[in-house]
């Protein structure tokens, strides 16, 4: 295994570009080094990209987003008051990655590229429509987090391409997301099933909403059916429920060693609900 | 030995010292199965058999050979070829053998294969893949009750032993069953019989340290191992069986041990880093990874039972009948009989009847852990007891202080109890205010009772006074939970010196008598027992220069706080002598002055405990946090209380895993799901409330301080208690363990339905 | 394969070593530099054993390669005491009965120690939570998390 550390994302993308082998990009490196250790994937290239400038910055945008580097680790951005205050969701949704250890080394650019659909952080990304700028041999382009994942372990990136930022969305008024999943450990697990959500509210109404659902199916599903049967309500009873249904109708799961296709598709149902609900009282500006 | 012979009013013992390790232990200096190197050491790696039941038709080294880096492969042909095969446990060498090292076939996913000697590990492992293997894949099967059944694969022919019934599959190799009374006519006298099937799958003991040793072994047949290990003489014995060597040649060395709750009590890779030393002439270290550990050391049995209890309305048990089998991997050994008979060993019953399996699969070698078999007894049992007080609204606590054995009751597998405490954790367990507590809604409360044997086995232990008057104690049994401390406490009980004067080692092989494993909550007992009577024994030899200066008679002298005094007015007018004052001079006096112990003492004295769980249930995902829990156990006599706090504590978060979330996942190709503690899931900090504990201390007869084992009965009422607790929070009956959100999600909609 | 050349600074002294880009921060410090104290007990991130911090922030150093230890500063348990002097945390588990076999010990001890460095005065359930990464299979954590927050008390008090 060769190692190396370039300094620009065009050095990476053009040593990745170049390379006859696998190639991993190591960030935080917490699943990296598990598939080393493990024998599973031994990289012929390893490409780091922590001594890139910039690559830990937590930046807001002038629109009033966010832009983080792909090396900020899930302890930063727990860290970070105010990144925490636009987008609760989506920092609880890193924290949840693994130990208080872990949280000191993982990406959510790691975790994306990790490619399982039972990425904690990837259903709070695509709730809260991130988006991502992407490096490759012919320059940048902007990609949403949706259109990352395409299975198991793989991603739409192409040779050469390396993840260079990621694009959080001005988070504006009257609006609040949530991510939730279940384990059957306080910690530790992989989640059986995640659910995000981001709304927003006009008045009790709710009138925009984004709602994906991880460890359901293949890839993490970002679930139309859900945002349909909430947007327009005030998230009563009749609302919930049709959220919990269209949930369950969108969950294509396996049975695992996790969890069962039962369990999966009723959870889902469950999480899905009592995430929409934290999420719309965070929009109320209330505590959750 | 009769109570009245044993101490009380003691000045060190029930005191809480800080251990003598624990400097080394909290500064990261104690020295761990893979803390050690050697010049000149090589790095072994084991190859493993991704098959869980497969004939070895081929395997090729020589590419493995040719490498620069590698100096030395083995498969089995580099082991002993005069161990011979037995059936059931007569074999147990054998059987070790096939375990550490295949021959002609894979019998579990993780099975080893073969092994290399490199000079880096990470040539050791990339050599590993320079090994050729062809297999012709034969039909596996894991579960227990399909691996009794006609169709199953026979795993090996001949391993039953003369136990076994005519007409029971080969993969059923032992066969145990007892009781007394008449069952038949004890149902007929019942207001309720409640009869009902249970399962619990098999967990690992979980140490955090993987195994790990570093060997040497040269062609003059002499050897030093480096292990971690609970009993370096049985791995010395086994190990000069595996390599053909004499017992004495092989000097071993435990280690400090990180964690082993019975699955350290074998070995795995020792043999191995043995043979391959031998063959490179050069140290070898092996160190497991924890995916090894998980596929190829042991876990506990998984189990398949079927309960019957008959009650009278007052709650008086009329007939208990209990049939268990046990699966225990691909070797004979599963612990049906001990599950068996600890399964109604708390009640004094007229009518028991109870029948044990030990059943082979493809899955790997089980090893003890923590009352080996007993959890999963106490399970299926305390589960029934508590469906039938549910039935006939009775309190689960009366009913089992009813019915609790006592001193004098017949034990359900055969002798009669002496002086027991299973009534006082009863009686201490209903004062308790965990008892009483109001519980919110959607919790509920389970109670269990547990027993273990504890055992003895053979010990030898040694005390050397030094002429400052400090004092040296080697003892053969490793130091697994702060036993030194034990150790130098009641050495110093009996020396009258200061428990920080004396220094205690884990001997090794060349430097002491045998000594049985670290295993059946044994030491504080047994290793306890002969520091004892070794201190005595140095105190003989003080009281006797004592007389001898002062010329009278040595049994005119006796020993007081640390000195020599006359025993009475009449043997003289004398001022006391100190220890250190008669050691001064020894060597001029007759020399060093020491006192030994070897014994194999036959007074354990059984343990029982009552635990007390509160649990509470997600209706909607069937997710259970454990809110409360406490443990009440009788200790005989707690020699460091503190550490006996940390045993029952550990045997209840152990049984937390077991009963929540723990178990061995295999798939459909007989491969193990599981193998790292991602998806292995043991209890972590966030998952745990404080763990309450009361010490009863009923004294054991057998002991002279009064001393029962307390590691291991701590394990046997969680699952029980827990179940209980899961099943009245719910509404419904949970019989299968693990009781994981899935499963008890899918019983609510169940009974929902 | 050739080895890569790494400088940092690892309880304050600064130490080189060659390494294989595959071998973890965890194996450098155990094979090159000789300190043992952090333990591997998964080699996949999930027990603690192997805690220590780099620049000042909590890690698994089976996580990490050796290389990307280049101009850092680590610590690890050998280097919590103060000479002779023991770090409160060590004396209370010590005191305590903390520890059973030891053999996570100094990954706990590593790990409370940066969790009283950022919040001095943590709840139960904080500590809980944040050594949720350390596994123990002995104590049942009880006495452990009872440790660290009489040691966090005493250090309050203290300071």
């Amino acid at each position: 295994m060769n190692y190396h550390s370039p300094a620009s994302f065009a050095e990476a993308s053009a040593l990745a570009a170049a390379s006859t082998g696998v190639t991993r990009f190591l960030a935080g490196g917490t699943d990296v080094l598990v598939q080393l250790r493990s024998d599973l994937v031994t990289p012929d290239l390893l490409i780091d990209i922590k001594k890139i400038d910039g690559v830990s910055k937590i930046t807001r945008t002038d629109e009033g987003g966010w832009t983080l580097g792909v090396a900020v680790t899930g302890a930063e951005m727990s860290e970070h008051g105010e990144l925490g205050r636009d987008w609760p969701g989506i920092v609880e949704a890193m924290d949840l990655i693994g130990s208080t250890q872990v949280q000191g080394r993982a990406t959510l650019t790691g975790n994306l590229c990790n490619g399982s659909p039972a990425a904690d952080s990837v259903p709070a990304m695509i709730a809260a429509g991130v988006t991502l700028t992407v490096t490759g041999p012919d320059g940048d382009r902007v990609v949403a987090v949706e259109d990352i994942p395409t299975g198991p372990g793989r991603t739409s990136l192409a040779k050469g391409e390396v993840i260079s930022a990621v694009n959080i969305p001005p988070r504006g008024d009257n609006a609040g997301d949530a991510y939730l999943r279940f384990i059957p450990r306080t910690e530790m697990d992989i989640a059986v099933v995640g659910c995000g959500v981001s709304l927003r509210l006009e008045g009790d109404k709710i009138i925009e909403a984004r709602v994906s659902l991880g460890a359901v199916a293949p890839t993490v599903l970002l679930v139309e059916d859900c945002a349909a049967a909430i947007v327009g309500t005030t998230l009563d009873e009749a609302a919930l429920e049709a959220l919990a249904a269209a949930a369950s109708a969108a969950c294509n799961p396996i049975d695992d060693k996790r969890g069962t296709i039962a369990f999966r598709t009723d959870v889902a149902g469950v999480l899905a609900k009592r995430a929409a609900k934290i999420a719309y009282a965070r929009a109320k500006g209330e505590n959750a | 030995m009769a109570l009245d012979d044993q101490k009380s009013g003691f000045k060190f013992v029930g005191t809480r010292p800080e251990r003598p390790d624990g400097l080394d232990k909290v500064t990261g200096r104690a020295k761990f199965g893979a803390d050690v190197t050697a010049t000149g050491m090589l790095h072994g790696a084991i190859l493993r058999s991704p098959h869980a039941h497969a004939r070895i038709v081929k395997i090729d080294t020589s590419k493995a050979e040719a490498h620069p880096d590698v100096k030395a492969v083995v498969t089995r042909a580099d082991f002993s070829d005069k161990v011979e095969f037995k059936p059931g446990l007569a074999g147990e060498f054998w059987n070790v053998l096939e375990n550490v090292m295949a021959g002609e076939k894979a019998l579990y996913d993780g099975h080893a294969l073969a092994a290399v000697a490199a000079t880096s590990a990470l040539a050791a492992r990339d050599a590993l893949k320079l090994i050729a293997l062809e297999y012709e894949v034969l039909p596996h099967v894991t579960d227990v009750d399909k691996a009794m059944a006609p169709d199953a694969p026979v795993i090996r022919e001949g391993a039953a032993d003369y136990s076994v019934p005519k007409g029971l599959h080969p993969n059923v190799v032992r066969y145990h069953e007892s009781g007394h009374g008449d069952v038949e006519a004890g149902f007929a006298e019942a207001d309720l019989v409640v009869e009902d099937s249970f399962t619990t799958e098999a967990t690992h003991q979980g140490y955090i340290e993987p195994h790990a040793c570093l060997a040497q072994l040269g062609a003059d047949g002499k050897g030093e191992l480096w292990c971690s290990t609970q009993g370096h003489w049985i791995a010395q014995k086994t190990c000069a069986a595996l390599l053909g060597i004499e017992t004495a040649q092989l000097r071993v060395t435990a280690s400090e041990i990180g964690g082993g709750f019975g699955g350290k009590t074998t070995v795995f890779i020792e043999p191995v880093a043995l043979a391959l030393s031998r063959k490179a002439n050069r140290p070898v270290k092996i160190v497991m990874s924890r995916s090894e550990v998980f596929r190829s050391t042991g876990p506990t049995s998984s189990a398949s039972m079927d309960i019957k209890i008959g009650m009278k309305k007052d709650g008086t048990i009329t007939a208990a009948e209990g049939i268990f089998r046990l699966q225990g991997g691909a070797f004979p050994g599963a612990p049906g009989d001990m599950t068996a008979m600890c399964a109604f060993a708390p009640y004094d019953l007229t009518n028991v009847r109870q029948v044990g399996y030990d059943v082979m699969a493809n899955r790997p070698k089980q090893a003890a852990y923590r009352a080996p078999g007993a959890p999963m007894g106490a399970f299926a049992v305390e589960s029934v007891l508590d469906e039938l007080c549910n039935q006939l609204g009775l309190d689960p606590l009366e009913v089992r202080l009813k019915n609790a054995a006592h001193g004098g009751s017949k034990a359900s597998y055969g002798p009669t109890y002496d002086q027991i405490g299973l009534v006082k954790t009863l009686e201490e367990a209903k004062a308790h205010p965990h008892y009483s507590a109001p519980l919110k809604p959607g919790q509920g409360r389970g109670i269990s009772c547990g027993f273990w044997f504890n055992h003895g086995g053979e010990t030898s232990v040694s005390l050397a006074l030094s002429e400052d008057g400090s004092a040296q104690l080697m003892v053969g049994t490793p130091d697994i939970g702060g036993s030194r401390a034990s150790m130098a406490l009641m050495a110093a009980e009996v020396l009258g010196i200061p428990y920080e004067n004396i220094r205690v080692t884990i001997a090794d092989t060349a430097t002491l008598g045998y000594n049985d494993v670290s295993h059946g909550s044994r030491v504080t007992y047994a290793s306890g027992l002969a520091t004892i009577k070794a201190a005595k024994h140095a105190v003989e030899k003080l009281c006797e220069r004592a007389a001898a200066k002062w010329g009278i008679p040595v049994d005119a002298v006796k020993w007081e706080d640390g000195c020599a005094v006359p025993s009475g007015p009449n043997a003289g007018d004398f001022d006391p002598r100190p220890l250190a004052d008669i050691t001064a001079n020894m060597g001029a006096t007759g020399g060093p002055i020491s006192g030994h112990f070897e014994a194999t003492p036959e007074g354990a004295g059984v343990s029982f405990g009552t635990h007390i769980v509160d649990a509470e249930v997600d209706p909607e995902t069937g997710k259970t946090a454990i809110t409360r829990y406490t443990v009440i156990q009788d200790a005989g006599k707690a020699i460091h209380p503190a550490y006996v706090e940390g045993q029952y504590q550990g045997g209840a978060a152990q049984g937390i895993g077991w009963a929540l979330n723990e178990e061995y996942i295999y798939g459909e190709d007989g491969r193990l799901q599981n193998s790292i503690f991602l998806d292995y899931r043991i209890p972590v900090a966030s998952d745990l409330p404080m763990i309450d504990t009361v010490i009863v201390e009923v004294p054991n007869p057998g002991h002279p301080f009064g001393v029962r084992g307390v590691g291991e009965t701590g394990i046997v009422p969680p699952l029980a208690a827990i179940a209980n607790a899961v099943s009245n929070a719910a509404g419904v009956r949970m019989r299968d363990l693990p009781m994981s959100p899935p499963r008890i999600l899918a019983a609510l909609k169940a009974s929902d339905a | 394969m050739s080895k890569l050349h790494v400088s940092t600074k690892v309880n304050g002294d600064a130490v080189e070593f060659l390494c294989d880009p595959r071998e973890t921060l965890l194996d450098c410090l155990r094979d090159k530099l000789n300190l043992t104290g952090a333990k591997e007990g998964c080699g996949t991130g999930d027990c603690g054993a192997c805690s220590v911090t780099v620049d000042g922030r909590l890690v698994c150093s089976c996580l990490m390669l050796g290389v990307e230890a280049e101009g850092k500063e680590i610590a690890t348990v050998e280097g919590m005491a103060e000479g002779e002097e023991l770090h409160p945390l060590q004396k209370k588990f010590i005191e305590y009965a903390a520890l059973q076999c030891g053999i996570c010990t100094p990954g706990v001890l590593v790990a409370a120690k940066a969790l009283l460095e950022k919040n001095p005065n943590p709840t139960e359930e904080e500590t809980r939570y944040w050594l949720a990464g350390n596994l123990c299979r002995c104590t049942g954590y009880d006495k452990i998390i009872r440790a660290v927050m009489d040691t966090a008390a005493d250090m309050r008090e203290a300071s």
